[in-house]
């Protein structure tokens, strides 16, 4: 690696202040700082101490955390064509050939317009070019499907960078998530390519002499189905045994490039909580929420339907639920005061559907397969823990993430729609983030201003 | 010294006041500010829902742009007219009077000459009534300023905010539709063009107003203070 710096350090005073590429220093910075760690110390003033893992470093460790979906997505996406036409017994490294040749161009054009739209403004602004594009820019194409037309990827990763946020100051600035951003933005712009309804398995084209998909082939992700006629119908399938929980977990499925596999977000999140660039909080705090929102769902649509359980059960609920919130706001602190407040939150919720008779068939899918289908695990590890858009204190986490959770199984369940639900819930509690730490810092202050003896 | 005393000595040669010329400087302005530096929508941030609701194609916001001027330049000409014998307390219901009856002449005269365009626009011309620029204007400008004045202001604000929906609607019916004036571009052009529905909802105007009010405001260097 000597021999790179030595390179780098060669070239530095062409693009130093009266260099003759003055103008691109930052571009230059960028690459430098990419790849060494800059020689920044602790200053002699001040109480900041600064050690070698910087945000390029942190922002590499996600990339790290992405390449089990990524490898995963590939090796999946030839999976899907080889089953979707009928050649079940194609070899491992066809399936990766495949799935490469349709990702690798989403990666290449996601990368190429961020980058060099990022590095147009950093030169333009003269700011030291933000890292933030490296994580997004794999994001971006991990929560694509595999057949989207390269323009949109394009057009998508351009308005994202842009108008999700450079407008707003560039990384660190935005409100909302730029990889949902680019997704959220196709999703509404051309909702035909992407809206998840349908699957988007790789047919191949004409370039590489690709067959046709079986006959009988029905295009519909689990989630469509769901939402149709509850979990039942996913025996209907074409493939009669592919949406079993144990394949919705592992990913074998029709879906986004990255998304399908729990198993792969898994591994990534053991790896961002490990290394402590992901938060725990979040991670644990969506699952649980989708959890438990799918569970009182079921709950509900017992209840509702089968009718085993009158009145009495109802109002005993209504009141369990408003004791523990009384009990919660007088003599819970800390961070299991937020938990337990958004939870009676989703109790109130529940007992007013239970009084109003909602019942739909979506309600009956069990809640672990909510955990594994569609989006949710992706999101939950690699979309709400983004540091710059999430909550930022302990207590603020747990609300926003039992939040997320509750939310996308509210929208997949009652918004027909949108069959997914992971996407609009982390998009709009990205909004909320700053309201709820702005509450939680007033209550903290509230409390230690109570004790101050003064 | 010697030019404070000739100014002294000129303003004494000319006691009689020399009527301003009919576009003296501040009159361009008048005229000219609220076209850019302090556009309506861009820069007082009024009438943004006439703004994202007819900017769908350009024709009907062409209309509609045609009826805002008209409103607002007689508005602000029959309020300045009448400003000095308006009770201050009652102004706002005197306005409101002048601007419901300029509308509904407006909205008449759609109705007779261009029907399907009354059936487009009808409810967005009536709400011109309550649209916060011909309000602003008639407040802050007419109520205490010369009828050539006000109707030089009335042009001001009503070509400034014509000039951004149109812009609005051009981006967002080229985009969303793929035409401009219901003629289809890209058909014509050859180009097989996949119409972006997101334009045709009113987030597409959002959007694109959000990117005019920030081109605009890196070009003018605008600060809000």
């Amino acid at each position: 690696m000597k021999f790179l710096q030595d390179i780098f350090e060669k070239q530095k005073p062409h693009f130093e202040k009266g260099g003759k590429w003055e103008k691109y220093y930052y571009i230059f910075e960028a690459h430098y700082t990419l790849l060494f760690a800059p020689k920044d110390v602790t200053s002699k003033k001040g109480v900041q101490i600064r050690d070698a893992v910087d945000m390029k470093r942190m922002m590499m460790t996600v990339i790290i955390a992405l390449l089990p979906t990524l490898i995963f997505g590939i090796w999946n996406v030839g999976h899907q064509h080889f089953l979707a036409t009928g050649q079940e017994a194609a070899t491992i490294l066809d399936k990766f050939a495949i799935g490469a040749y349709a990702v690798l161009p989403i990666v290449i054009v996601s990368y190429a317009t961020g980058l060099g739209i990022e590095f147009t403004f950093a030169t333009i602004r003269r700011h030291p070019v933000n890292e933030g594009f490296l994580v997004s820019g794999m994001l971006i194409p991990l929560i694509m499907p595999a057949t989207i037309p390269l323009w949109q990827v394009a057009l998508a990763t351009a308005f994202a960078v842009i108008i999700g946020k450079e407008v707003f100051g560039g990384t660190g600035m935005n409100i909302l998530n730029v990889a949902l951003t680019a997704r959220a933005f196709l999703y509404f712009a051309y909702p035909g390519d992407i809206s998840g309804d349908n699957v988007w398995t790789y047919f191949g084209d004409s370039l590489i002499g690709m067959s046709d998909p079986v006959q009988a082939f029905s295009g519909a992700t689990p989630l469509a189905m769901a939402a149709a006629d509850g979990i039942s119908s996913f025996s209907n399938f074409w493939l009669s045994d592919a949406y079993t929980f144990q394949n919705m977990f592992l990913g074998v499925i029709p879906g986004s490039i990255g998304e399908t596999s729990t198993l792969m977000a898994l591994i990534g999140a053991a790896i961002l909580i490990i290394t402590g660039v992901g938060s725990w909080r979040i991670i644990l705090s969506v699952f649980g929420g989708a959890f438990l929102m799918g569970y009182l769902f079921n709950f509900i649509y017992d209840i509702n339907y089968t009718g085993q359980l009158g009145t009495g059960v109802k109002v005993a609920f209504l009141v369990g639920t408003i004791i523990l919130f009384i009990v919660n706001q007088k003599f819970i602190k800390g961070e299991l005061k937020a938990i337990i407040g958004v939870l009676a939150g989703m109790l109130i919720f529940t007992a007013v559907m239970l009084f109003s008779g909602a019942a739909s068939e979506f309600m009956k899918v069990p809640a672990q397969f909510h955990l594994v289908m569609g989006g949710m695990a992706f999101g939950a590890v690699y979309m709400a823990t983004d540091p710059v858009t999430a909550s930022h204190t302990f207590q603020g986490k747990w609300i926003y993430g039992i939040m997320i959770g509750a939310l996308t199984v509210l929208i997949r369940v009652f918004n027909p729609a949108y069959p997914e639900g992971i996407m609009l819930a982390i998009l709009l509690m990205n909004v909320f983030a700053p309201l709820i730490d702005i509450y939680v810092v007033k209550a903290n202050k509230k409390r230690r201003l109570s004790r101050a003896t003064v | 010294m010697s030019t404070e005393t000739t100014e002294v000595q000129s303003e004494v040669k000319e006691p009689k006041k020399v009527s301003e010329p009919l576009l003296s400087k501040r009159r361009k302005q008048i005229l000219s500010d609220p076209l850019n530096e302090d556009n309506p929508i861009t820069v007082q941030v009024l009438g943004i829902c006439s703004a994202l609701a007819v900017t769908v194609k350009l024709q009907p916001t062409l209309i509609m742009s045609i009826a805002v001027i008209f409103v607002i330049v007689f508005s602000n000409l029959i309020i300045s007219l009448m400003r000095n014998l308006i009770p201050t307390r009652v102004r706002i219901i005197v306005q409101l009077a002048v601007i419901a009856s300029l509308v509904t002449i407006v909205s008449e005269v759609l109705k007779a000459y261009s029907y399907p365009m009354y059936k487009v626009l009808g409810a967005f011309v009536g709400l011109i009534i309550t649209n916060c620029i011909v309000m602003g204007r008639l407040e802050a400008f007419a109520m205490g300023n010369k009828p050539y004045d006000s109707l030089l202001d009335g042009f001001g604000s009503g070509f400034g905010y014509a000039w951004i929906i149109l812009t609005v609607a051009f981006f967002r019916e080229l985009l969303g539709s793929g035409s401009i004036f219901n003629f289809k571009v890209f058909e014509e052009l050859g180009i097989a063009y996949q119409a972006n529905s997101m334009m045709v909802d009113s987030v597409g105007a959002f959007i694109i107003l959000g990117i005019l009010i920030w081109v605009q405001r890196y070009v003018t260097g605008y600060v809000e203070n």
